[in-house]
């Protein structure tokens, strides 16, 4: 078993809480786990990537190499795009639909998505619209963690307990939310993908 | 055992606490930083009371740690590659006066510049000041060497780096840690001239430094971390050195590679690794992380009997770092691509915070400086230098820490005025002031905006060396204090600001103009820290 996966979006979108979750599940399942990410200058409002690569025998490298992603999980649409030459050619995008404009050049939105469309497996959802029902906007990256869980070979539960683990500090209230968005987010991509 | 998920940085900062230092000592340097916050943060290491505060500088820093080994403990040093250039005059004597408590440099290289200025390969330093350097290809390496390091440094009696890349320092993985090694007895160095480099006992001690090389070399040849497999076919030999052996690994996922491989994790280079590979090989490709470093080495080597390729054949590009696709294409793999990038991504380049005061100073500093020509404002090194970008593009030149009020002097000496020098708070600290004195010292017609955020920003917010020091400070390097004015850069004073500029351009004579804010990024740390301790006290 081996999955690669590009975490993408734009400095403070929280992809480094989702990759830090599905970290601690990955360890507690005793498999190997690598995941390389994006400090300093370019956190600053510009595009950042994860690389998480997980295994039940060890891995070489801290990159995924070209054409090898088993999924691009984007909390923005153009950043989903970013990384398309890393994406095997099975593999999947999960990607939130709403955009993060701090550019003045951000492209037209709908064209945007229409390039997501084109991909062969893909799954597009309106995380933040998700995570504002539920009543937490900041809660989107979670619901997005959800949509991509079908594509980890990971069981759900399994990082569910990821969840609780890493907000237990927060206290149960948050944790119950983060499980609702998560819940939201897994039941969308069962239906869409 | 128990498996800890930790950054590269992280289980270096671990290692060192496990290794038993007394102090770790750091200025804070994208890749490095994480290392010594690490062990600031680490319950451990307060208990057992390790110094861990920031250093002004590189060179203070790399001094302080040199201090603490004099005086028999273990410590170790930390910084980018970039500020092994500030403490160079202390790292290349510390070779010659030796250790005496174990002393570990770990220097974070950053090669594809992802926040640097260059990409220098600090193997070239280790080499220059002839000490052994390991090189880890992995965390738990990292962990490893570290940790083993301060005993392999007391037994060399030379201070030893550690170097590592952005790649290994910014990725995390499973750690597994070793038995906590005590701290060391105060104790002093045995010989009282080790560490006095007059001119005859300098000639000794290098004598002695010389002599050692054999013992480094024996010793890395010996090295568990450097390790040769002969392989069946013998056209081609493959040496990889630290973090080039995980992507030469990811070419072989079945361990299958047919050509003999050296792994090189501790230098300096054992000749008779290369021995044996002349005997084996008919080529040899170098694969490192930075510079062409064993490559230029080897091929003096062997001459013109073997042929070497590399970063400098181009049989990998000579800049930038290394993945597996460009070590896989060196090997004549077939590298596999995804779908093409569409034309509408665009590029997101990063840009200051929103309601960061940088923005409201550049505002008036444009304004102030509207009506001369361009090009008369000499930047420096943090977040600040995101000024030279749209929509400001206020700054013209940001090229190493200090560098902004000393070229400001210089280009106001040869008749460039007004010259403007913006200059973050820690930078100033770290290398504008010794440039302040000068430009008093020689009355030059310079302005020296000091952009004080009360932080080490653009690294994640560490204390600022310079916090609440900086007119104090300026007064006590002889700028007249009619002309140190202090500003709050916010929207509502735009015309003050403007107006103070356009004062102190008409000064002849050194104005330094501080303007104060917090970091806007400090500031929501701090307060969901306060709202924290509010919430529930007893944490």
């Amino acid at each position: 078993m081996k999955t690669d996966i590009i975490l993408a979006g734009v400095g403070g979108q929280g992809i480094l809480s989702i990759a830090s979750i599905i970290g601690d599940a990955a360890i507690n399942e005793n498999l190997f786990l690598k995941q390389a990410e994006t400090h300093g200058m370019s956190q600053r409002g510009g595009a950042v990537q994860s690389h998480l690569r997980i295994s039940d025998s060890e891995i070489a490298a801290d990159l995924i190499p070209m054409g090898k992603a088993d999924l691009i999980l984007s909390v923005e649409p153009m950043e989903a795009l970013r990384y398309l030459p890393f994406l095997s050619p099975e593999g999947y995008v999960v990607t939130n639909t709403t955009p993060f404009v701090n550019i003045p050049n951000y492209p037209d939105v709908d064209a945007v998505l229409a390039e997501i469309k084109k991909q062969p497996r893909f799954v597009a959802i309106d995380a933040d619209k998700i995570a504002a029902e539920i009543g937490n906007k900041r809660a989107s990256n979670v619901v997005m963690l959800g949509a991509a869980t079908p594509f980890l070979n990971i069981e759900p539960e399994k990082i569910e307990a990821g969840i609780a683990h890493i907000f237990s500090r927060k206290g149960e209230a948050v944790v119950e939310m983060n499980r609702k968005a998560f819940k939201a987010g897994l039941d969308f991509a069962m239906a869409n993908k | 055992m128990q498996k800890n998920l930790f950054l590269g940085v992280e289980a270096i900062g671990q290692g060192a606490i496990d290794g038993g230092i007394s102090g770790v000592y750091a200025y804070p340097g994208t890749p490095s930083t994480e290392i010594t916050e690490f062990i600031q943060e680490s319950e451990q290491a307060v208990e057992k009371g390790i110094r861990s505060k920031w250093s002004a500088n590189e060179k203070t820093a790399y001094e302080a740690a040199l201090g603490m080994s004099y005086a028999g403990k273990r410590c170790m040093v930390c910084m980018k590659h970039v500020g092994l250039n500030v403490a160079a005059d202390a790292f290349i004597n510390s070779a010659i006066t030796g250790i005496n408590g174990g002393m570990v440099l770990t220097v974070a290289d950053d090669p594809s510049m992802h926040s640097s200025q260059n990409e220098q390969d600090s193997r070239f330093y280790g080499k220059f000041a002839m000490i052994p350097i390991l090189e880890p290809s992995n965390q738990q390496e990292a962990y490893d060497m570290v940790r083993e390091g301060f005993e392999l440094s007391e037994k060399l009696e030379v201070p030893v780096m550690v170097r590592i890349t952005t790649r290994l320092a910014h990725s995390r993985a499973g750690v597994i840690r070793s038995e906590v090694l005590a701290e060391n007895d105060m104790v002093l160095p045995s010989d009282p001239s080790q560490f006095v480099l007059l001119p005859a006992i300098a000639r000794r001690r290098y004598k002695g430094l010389l002599e050692k090389q054999e013992l480094f070399e024996k010793t890395a040849k010996k090295s568990k971390y450097n390790t040769y497999t002969k392989g069946e076919d013998k056209s081609f030999g493959i040496i990889a050195c630290g973090i080039a052996y995980n992507y030469l690994k990811e070419n072989y996922p079945k361990d299958d590679c047919p050509y003999t491989i050296l792994k090189l994790s501790q230098y300096p280079v054992p000749q008779k690794f290369l021995d044996k590979m002349a005997k084996h090989c008919e080529e040899v490709l170098v694969l490192e992380e930075g510079y062409p470093v064993v490559e230029e080495h080897i091929k003096a080597v062997f001459k013109k009997d073997i042929q070497v390729s590399g970063r400098l054949s181009g049989a990998l590009p000579r800049d930038g770092e290394l993945n597996a696709d460009l070590v896989g294409k060196a090997l004549g793999k077939e590298t596999q691509l995804g779908a093409d990038v569409p034309e509408l991504v665009v590029n997101r380049p990063p840009a200051l915070c929103q309601g960061c005061g940088h923005q409201d100073m550049y505002k008036s500093l444009n304004e102030a400086l509207d009506k001369y020509t361009k090009g008369r404002v000499f930047s420096d090194i943090g977040c600040y230098t995101l000024g030279a970008l749209p929509p400001y593009k206020s700054i013209y030149s940001c090229v190493d820490m200090g560098a902004s009020v000393t070229m400001a002097k210089g280009a106001a000496d040869a008749g460039l005025i007004p010259a403007v020098a913006v200059i973050g708070d820690s930078t100033f600290t770290h290398s504008g002031i010794t440039g302040l004195l000068d430009a008093v010292n020689d009355e030059a017609n310079i302005i020296v905006v000091i952009s004080d955020n009360e932080s080490v920003s653009m690294t994640g917010g560490q204390e600022s060396s310079a916090l609440g020091k900086i007119e104090s400070i300026c007064t006590g390097v002889g700028v007249d204090p009619n002309h140190i004015r202090v500003l709050t850069p916010l929207k509502k004073y735009h015309d003050l600001m403007v107006e103070t500029f356009e004062e102190e351009i008409a000064y002849e004579g050194v104005s330094v103009i501080v303007f104060r804010r917090e970091c806007i990024q400090a500031a929501a740390k701090r307060l969901r820290k306060e709202k924290k301790m509010k919430d529930n006290p007893t944490k």
